[in-house]
């Protein structure tokens, strides 16, 4: 699988144009003035991708950037790329139709949890099975930031908010397992702080053929602060994070090693104590498993309020015919078909008279 | 016989036709020869002929190949199909009953014509349903196979009308369709309901000889439908041609009619015969070629515009891109994208899809990028009436955004218009950069009429060149690229599309900076920006509005879109009776053209009929302050010829 991957992703990418010369971080940041409130997640997130640019060493001007709205969204001012801040939820059409259009270009989503998954749920979900060459990044704060504190469709059940003095009544969507249940062929998570991680998955993303979608957990130290705390605590994240690396045994843990392993009775996953009785029962992770179960499976191993065994990295990356390179055969088959469009032929049609004068 | 001779009031068209054209072929219904079969012959100059069944009886297929035959024998015709939004309503009921009127003559003629000289009603429910439309002393054809007492009852005949005498008024033809296509069929050993099926063909083929039609293109059309089940399309055939003789040689056909070819209504040319959402079709992919730009189409299916879907995605190899979105929003999302990439962007909708991609067409207001808005508009408000027409969108097209979010509309006034109208509101889009509304609307998209097939060297040029460099010096003597900078003549920006090197830039919905395009809450500058946009948009060159007043009228009466073949109807009608009146049709709606406050200023009386209440009547009456008067009609069907004339000679006279 890994072979035939590599050999499609090169085929895509080779669609857009080279840099003409090495490339800096300097170059992708734009004249702009970063406008986000001191010690967002955001500038890290922006740092982390403006330097990871130069290593794809795409020509600039062939990368564009669409967002929709929320303190995310602003992300495409900072970049010197093409970019398009759109409206509310809708940034995946928009770059749908860009990609689809347009194959010589690296096109990047940016988007939030309120944006991606309440006003834009529908489109996110569709831009997923389809598996346009779209890079989805998911800047998820479990809150909403530009409407000043409202929860949003990731918080937690019973969060206190603006808009929820008693409690909120949703159950929270979880991000990576709404992907996989639709049909996304590239699914990863990881978190604004840990750059070096964060990079690693960025590359991933870059390099997959089709619609990657990357949650990136980023802390609103405004309305939402140390909502990942546990995450990124160096003590507390040995304990909770879950770093995903394909090939390897799914441990973590610092004094007592854990692993996930397949329950008999179930058949679903759990976090035990590895012992040297079990440790060949120690599940191996495999990103490219053609079922999206096991993938599914580690995304619920979480816990929702704790955020306990959290899976970072790559869960899930497999091969699937890419929607733009579909709709571009069609036409060139359109072509050998019936030949180059003639616009007489065509307006003229099979059933015609004449008027003579 | 005498319902097939036109009546005074109808042979206004004639009148007109006959000033216009000069020599014409001879007149109504007074010209007897005898045919080949030993029977009468009479010359007709028109005939209107309505097909009506059950929703599954195929009478949509059976008027559109009625139309072709009469196409390509050189009449000109109006079409008018009419059903219900239900793809099956329940058998034999009044709401499920389909129709297909057609209107042909010798001359050129305008609408698909008042009210039907011929009804062929296929079962209880399609009498009942068309009945008040048919004049006395028409001709009815049924099919009394299905007057038995079950379907007469479940429309509440108690009695059968065809024996009650409740339509002695009538030249009724009772003919037992399915019985005699069963019979035609024996031979095929079709199952029974399989063969019932091609009564609508033993239909089609005896109208086909009452009007002397040639035969050639159905038989040509039935085999290439069926091409993967031969034996349908033969039996499909057998039964046509089983109609065309049972009229040949039963005695209760005593006379067959004849109308000649418009060739005098007709400009020397290659014509065919073309539906509205077809025309407007081409007219798209015309428009992608002509400006040399590829063409996408970002749409969600809605009734009645998702034939152009249909007919887009057919011509992948004129490099057309199709796209089914998930909803209306990301139908126009992905025109959009496509438009920034550098497209020929178009979405095509209803009224309900277009209320759904507002949002979408404010930001396309606010990055003034060129995209196309195809709003076929049918009854609302809401889910509305689908499948029926309506000119209820236009304040939408105008007004219906958040914010000061001026928006060109171009309306066609025929189905062959629709061709020319989208390569207009392209032409607009791409010189302006800016979304554009092409408002057409049920009636237009599904009539058809002759087209005379343009050479396409004759077609306007639409190379839009994108932007290749830097466009503005900064105070520091440097080359820079300003994606605000605009061009003074037409207050277009740029458009640069990505993949230009030097060029990256941003756009959002928020308010930008004159030139630079950076984010601005500057209050002055934002003042700027909204007034330009709308300079922009009222400055958007479109030709004057001619009028027709060969008599110095003192009423004028002025309408758009759709209403031009009625409306042109009943003023040949009213002039023909002696009566003086103007006629002025709009194409646009935005910007109105720089004549009109001076047109409707300059006569005593303005009457605006519409598909609406009032809508463009209240634009004139805003913007010139002239007492405009509407008369309106908003339930689901074109205007009457007849209907128009009296109202329009009431607005005369009073």
């Amino acid at each position: 699988m890994p072979d035939t991957e590599e050999l499609h992703h090169n085929d895509l990418l080779q669609l857009v144009p080279k840099a003409e010369a090495k490339q800096s971080m300097k170059d992708f940041k734009s004249d702009q003035e970063v406008r986000w409130c001191p010690g967002c997640g955001d500038y890290a997130v922006l740092a982390a991708v403006q330097g990871f640019m130069p290593e794809l060493g795409l020509a600039k001007e062939n990368i564009t950037f669409v967002s929709g709205i929320g303190c995310s969204s602003r992300f495409p001012y900072y970049m010197n790329t093409y970019g398009m801040h759109s409206i509310h939820g809708r940034a995946p059409s928009i770059a749908t139709g860009l990609a689809t259009s347009r194959r010589d270009l690296s096109v990047w989503v940016v988007t939030g949890d309120g944006d991606a998954l309440s006003i834009g749920g529908n489109h996110l979900i569709h831009a997923l099975r389809r598996n346009v060459n779209l890079k989805i990044l998911l800047f998820n704060n479990r809150i909403y930031g530009l409407t000043k504190g409202q929860y949003s469709p990731t918080s937690e059940l019973g969060k206190i908010t603006k808009s929820t003095p008693m409690g909120s009544l949703d159950a929270p969507f979880n991000p990576v397992s709404l992907a996989l249940g639709a049909e996304a062929t590239f699914v990863a998570r990881t978190v604004d702080s840990d750059r070096k991680h964060l990079t690693s998955v960025l590359r991933a993303a870059a390099e997959h053929p089709g619609t990657a979608l990357v949650e990136i957990y980023q802390n609103c130290n405004i309305f939402n602060d140390g909502a990942f705390e546990v995450l990124k605590d160096k003590e507390q994240a040995a304990e909770a994070v879950i770093r995903l690396e394909h090939g390897q045994p799914i441990l973590f843990g610092s004094q007592e090693p854990k692993g996930v392993v397949r329950d008999p009775a179930t058949g679903d996953l759990k976090v035990v104590a590895v012992t040297d009785e079990n440790r060949s029962q120690v599940l191996v992770h495999d990103a490219h498993a053609e079922s999206p179960t096991t993938a599914f499976a580690l995304s619920r191993i979480a816990d929702a309020d704790t955020l306990h065994h959290t899976p970072i990295g790559v869960l899930r990356s497999v091969e699937r015919p890419v929607y733009d390179t579909l709709m571009a055969d069609q036409l060139d088959a359109a072509v050998e078909q019936s030949g180059k469009g003639d616009l007489g032929a065509l307006l003229a049609g099979t059933d015609t008279w004449t008027v003579v004068g | 016989m005498t319902s097939q001779v036109s009546s005074a009031a109808e042979k206004a068209d004639e009148a007109n036709a006959a000033a216009l054209g000069g020599q014409r072929a001879p007149l109504s219904g007074t010209t007897g020869t005898t045919g080949g079969d030993g029977k009468e012959v009479r010359r007709l100059d028109r005939v209107i002929i309505r097909f009506a069944g059950d929703s599954g009886d195929g009478m949509q297929l059976t008027g559109d190949r009625f139309t072709s035959e009469t196409a390509s024998f050189g009449n000109d015709l109006s079409t008018l199909p009419n059903f219900p939004a239900e793809i099956r309503a329940p058998a034999g009921t009044l709401p499920g009953v389909s129709s297909f009127q057609l209107h042909f003559a010798d001359h050129d003629i305008l609408t698909p014509g008042d009210a039907p000289n011929v009804l062929v009603a296929m079962n209880p429910a399609a009498l009942k349903a068309n009945i008040a439309d048919v004049p006395r002393g028409a001709e009815i054809i049924v099919n009394t196979d299905e007057f038995t007492k079950r379907p007469m009852a479940k429309v509440g005949y108690a009695t059968s009308p065809l024996e009650d005498g409740s339509l002695e008024a009538y030249n009724v033809h009772p003919v037992p369709l399915t019985t005699l296509t069963l019979e035609a069929l024996k031979e095929f050993g079709l199952p029974r309901k399989e063969a019932e099926r091609s009564k609508n063909m033993f239909a089609l083929g005896l109208l086909s000889w009452m009007y002397n039609r040639p035969t050639e293109g159905t038989e040509t059309f039935l085999r290439a439908k069926f091409a993967k089940k031969p034996q349908i399309a033969e039996a499909n055939v057998a039964a046509f041609r089983a109609g065309w003789n049972f009229g040949e040689t039963t005695e209760d056909f005593a006379v067959s009619y004849e109308v000649a070819p418009a060739s005098q209504a007709f400009p020397t040319g290659t014509y065919r015969n073309i539906s509205g959402n077809l025309a407007l079709s081409y007219g798209l992919i015309a428009a992608g070629q002509l400006a040399d730009l590829p063409l996408y189409l970002g749409s969600y299916p809605i009734t009645p515009a998702s034939d152009i879907l249909h007919e887009l995605s057919r011509h992948k190899n004129f490099g057309v891109r199709t796209f089914q979105a998930e909803d209306e929003i990301a139908g126009i999302g992905a025109a959009l994208g496509a438009a920034f990439g550098g497209s020929l962007a178009v979405t095509t909708t209803s009224g309900p899809g277009v209320a759904l991609k507002s949002e979408t067409i404010g930001l396309a207001v606010s990055l003034e990028l060129p995209l196309l808005i195809v709003d076929i508009q049918r009854g609302g408000p809401s889910t509305g009436l689908p499948t029926k027409t309506e000119q209820a969108d236009l304040l939408q097209a105008m007004y219906g955004r958040n914010g000061e979010a001026p928006v060109p509309v171009v309306a066609p006034r025929t189905p062959a218009d629709c061709f020319d109208a989208a390569i207009d509101a392209a032409r607009i889009a791409l010189t302006y950069r800016t979304p554009v509304f092409l408002l057409s609307d049920g009636y237009l998209a599904n009539g058809s009429e002759p087209w005379r097939i343009p050479e396409t060297d004759t077609l306007p040029d639409l190379k839009t060149p994108f932007a290749t460099g830097p466009n503005h010096t900064a105070a520091d003597g440097t080359e820079v690229f300003w994606p605000y900078k605009r061009d003074p003549r037409t207050l277009a920006r740029p458009w640069a599309v990505p993949g230009t090197a030097g060029l990256e830039h941003r756009i959002g919905g928020i308010e930008k900076q004159d030139g630079t395009g950076n984010i601005s809450y500057d209050p002055a500058n934002h003042d700027f920006m909204v007034r330009t946009r709308q300079a922009k948009i009222d400055g958007i060159e479109v030709p004057d509005l001619e009028v027709d007043d060969p008599a110095d009228a003192a009423t004028l009466v002025l309408g758009w879109g759709s209403t031009y073949g009625p409306i042109t109807a009943a003023v040949r009608r009213l002039r023909a009776s002696g009566a003086s009146i103007a006629q002025a049709h709009l194409r646009h709606l935005n910007p109105f053209p720089k004549n009109l406050g001076e047109v409707v200023k300059r006569y005593d009386k303005v009457v605006v009929p519409e598909m609406n209440l009032g809508q463009l009547a209240m634009l004139l009456r805003a913007k010139y302050l002239v007492d405009a008067h509407s008369y309106n009609q908003v339930n689901g069907m074109p205007f009457k010829a007849e209907q128009l004339a009296t109202a329009l000679k009431e607005a005369i006279d009073a």
